[in-house]
């Protein structure tokens, strides 16, 4: 079983957010990037179903320029065979997509594994995107990932409550808890990640069909209005009468 | 070239969140100068489909294969295409569901449409130009995105747009076949199971949530959680860690990497607010934060406050909410 995994390079989650002063761009300034949180379930859960099956590879992939590398060796560190990076800035979520539909063609992936969404862009459409240019089933989010032989049993959140799946491969899954305890790397995993393969290609396909035009960072708070907890219920008039939520 | 509306429907009736996409998509297609037609998915009873006439839509399109009840990827996206194609839409609205985003990116390909997902304002049209405001960095900014190309898909984040009713107003509904095929549902899934939902109403969408974290100390205090909520009518939630310790279930964990939610009316109950928590509750319309430490964080997010004890305060305010009766 050759199993993809997309990882995305993303600010840490504890980053306050702020922009260039123009606003057109993200201000990277003293950010710490991280492996997309949830891309952290698709990659754990390939390497388990890998060591299970006692055969097959995982291989990462980003699309991203060269800073996102010490998060691609992280990745290795944590268990991954090998790596690609497609050599482009992610425009926009349908660049993305193409990148990863032109690798996974191009390796004959029989699992293809992302997160649910990124957590700087939350689109929550690349995995989708990729299914529909290779023609397969995507099955996004998926909360359990099974699989025997080449049949996949997987949970998929909905609104209120879950589906069961079957698909063979190939097919692209986005991953989120709780699949499974995302790995850390070890020592012995990070030295040997020095030494394994990470493979950097050019980017293919049309441009991006969507710009930032400007960043706004929501409006602020006017402040909280304290009630004496002797008299809670006060509270509730205020929300009905001055809030007018209830 | 009108604009679809794609609305979801479960057990006959249209989805809040559905209610919401048609009212966006009728004042888009006002925007655009055409009109605005529906497409059902899922459970749909042409009664209340014809309802949508009171959100402003003029005309529904409604495939009576009873194989759509459950959500099924292909078909789900092939419906819709040929919708699209029949009415010439060039401007598709979906909901920012589990589901809505699911067929948003398949359809993106398919039609060659740019997409946005996310999005909280109606689109800001000028010539040739089209860009939407969207949400990013999880509930801590906004960007406006310019959408590029002839066709565009929108997915609007619930509880952005409300949902109008001109009472009395009715859409035509129009049995309509997209000749869908077995092939089509090959990836239709082999069961669903629903959760019991407080009171029945899915935290995605609701109004008002009631939220509990590690200092409601333990699962068997979550009734004091559940009693305010059901006198509010409302959602209950929790925080991460809560639903990490199995104290509740994953699906009420809002935050940066749980659900994102934006009711009129979040009340947080012994917690403390990290930056995690807050940016997935922080579009809420109207924050309240019940928390024994005047210095956690949450406060300075919030528009109300008591400083208490949560075992105190929530069974003061449950008694308060059933007494406006
Ligand atoms: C400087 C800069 C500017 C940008 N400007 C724009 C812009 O103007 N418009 C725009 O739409 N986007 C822009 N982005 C891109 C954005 O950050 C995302 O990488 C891209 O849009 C996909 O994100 P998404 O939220 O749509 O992905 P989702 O659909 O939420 O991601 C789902 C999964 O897809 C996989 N995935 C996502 N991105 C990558 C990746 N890069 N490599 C490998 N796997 C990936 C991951 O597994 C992820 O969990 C910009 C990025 C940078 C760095
Ligand atoms: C990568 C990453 C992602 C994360 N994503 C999320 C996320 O999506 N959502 C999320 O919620 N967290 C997330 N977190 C965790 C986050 O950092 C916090 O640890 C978490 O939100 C704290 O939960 P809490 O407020 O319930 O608990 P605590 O921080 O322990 O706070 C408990 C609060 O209860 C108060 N309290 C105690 N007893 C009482 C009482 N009797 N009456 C009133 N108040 C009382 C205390 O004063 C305290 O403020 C994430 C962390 C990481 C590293």
């Amino acid at each position: 079983m050759k199993f993809l995994v997309c990882i995305s390079n993303v600010p840490d989650t504890t980053t306050k957010i702020s922009f260039t002063p123009d606003n057109k761009e993200f201000n990277k300034a003293g950010v710490q990037f991280v492996i997309n949180p949830w891309d952290e379930y698709a990659l754990t859960r390939a390497i388990e179903l890998k060591e299970a099956a006692g055969a097959g590879t995982v291989t990462v992939l980003n699309v991203g320029q060269a800073d996102t590398e010490p998060n691609i060796r992280k990745a290795l560190a944590i268990g991954a065979d090998d790596a690609i990076r497609v050599d482009a800035a992610p425009a926009d979520a349908y660049f993305v997509a193409e990148q990863i539909a032109a690798v996974a063609k191009e390796g004959a992936y029989d699992v293809i594994l992302m997160g649910k969404e990124s957590i700087d862009y939350n689109g929550f459409q690349v995995h989708g995107m990729v299914g529909e240019m290779l023609g397969i089933p995507t099955i996004a989010p998926a909360q359990k990932l099974d699989m025997a032989g080449n049949t996949a049993t997987l949970e998929r959140e909905i609104e209120g409550g879950k589906e069961i799946v079957q698909v063979n491969t190939p097919f692209v899954a986005s991953c989120q808890q709780p699949m499974c305890e995302p790995r850390i790397p070890n020592m012995r995993g990070i030295m040997t990640a020095r030494t394994k393969p990470l493979k950097v290609v050019p980017a293919v396909g049309e441009p991006a069909r969507t710009t930032v035009a400007e960043f706004a960072l929501p409006p602020k708070k006017q402040g909280v209005k304290l009630i004496d907890a002797e008299n809670a219920g006060e509270l509730i008039q205020l929300l009905r009468s001055e809030a007018k939520v209830i | 070239m009108s604009v679809l509306v794609v609305v979801e429907c479960a057990d006959g009736e249209v989805k809040k969140s559905s209610l919401e996409v048609a009212t966006y998509g009728a004042k888009v297609a006002a925007m655009l100068g055409t009109t605005a037609t529906a497409v059902a998915v899922g459970e749909a009873n042409p009664e209340n489909l014809a309802k949508l006439g009171e959100q402003g839509i003029t005309k529904v399109l409604h495939d009576a294969e009873p194989r759509l009840k459950d959500f099924v990827n292909n078909a789900y996206t092939k419906l819709i295409a040929t919708a699209a194609g029949q009415e010439g839409a060039k401007v598709i609205i979906l909901a920012n569901s589990n589901i809505g985003a699911a067929v948003g990116s398949r359809l993106s390909v398919r039609l060659k449409a740019s997409l946005a997902t996310n999005v909280v304002e109606l689109p800001k049209i000028d010539g040739g130009a089209f860009t939407v405001k969207r949400g990013a960095f999880s509930g801590k900014a906004f960007a406006d995105v310019s959408m590029s190309g002839d066709c565009k898909i929108i997915a609007v984040k619930k509880n952005s747009a409300e949902a109008q009713h001109e009472a009395g107003k009715t859409a035509e509904v129009l049995a309509f076949a997209a000749q869908l095929t077995d092939a089509d549902f090959a990836d239709a899934p082999q069961q669903v199971v629903m959760q019991d939902q407080a009171g029945g109403i899915l935290l995605p969408e609701a109004d008002r949530v009631v939220s509990g974290g590690r200092g409601m100390k333990g699962p068997e205090n979550w009734g004091l959680i559940e009693d305010l909520a059901n006198a509010l009518h409302a959602a209950t939630a929790c925080s991460k860690p809560v639903s990490d310790v199995d104290w509740r279930p994953h699906h009420e964990h809002v935050g940066q990497t749980g659900i994102t939610v934006s009711p009129n009316l979040y009340i947080a109950c012994g917690i403390s607010g990290a930056i995690q928590h807050l940016a997935g509750v922080n579009s809420s319309k109207v924050i309240v934060v019940i928390n024994k430490d005047p210095e956690a964080p949450f406060f300075k997010a919030a528009d109300y406050g008591i400083v208490g004890d949560v075992f105190d305060v929530l069974p003061k305010l449950t008694a308060a909410v059933k007494a406006l009766g």
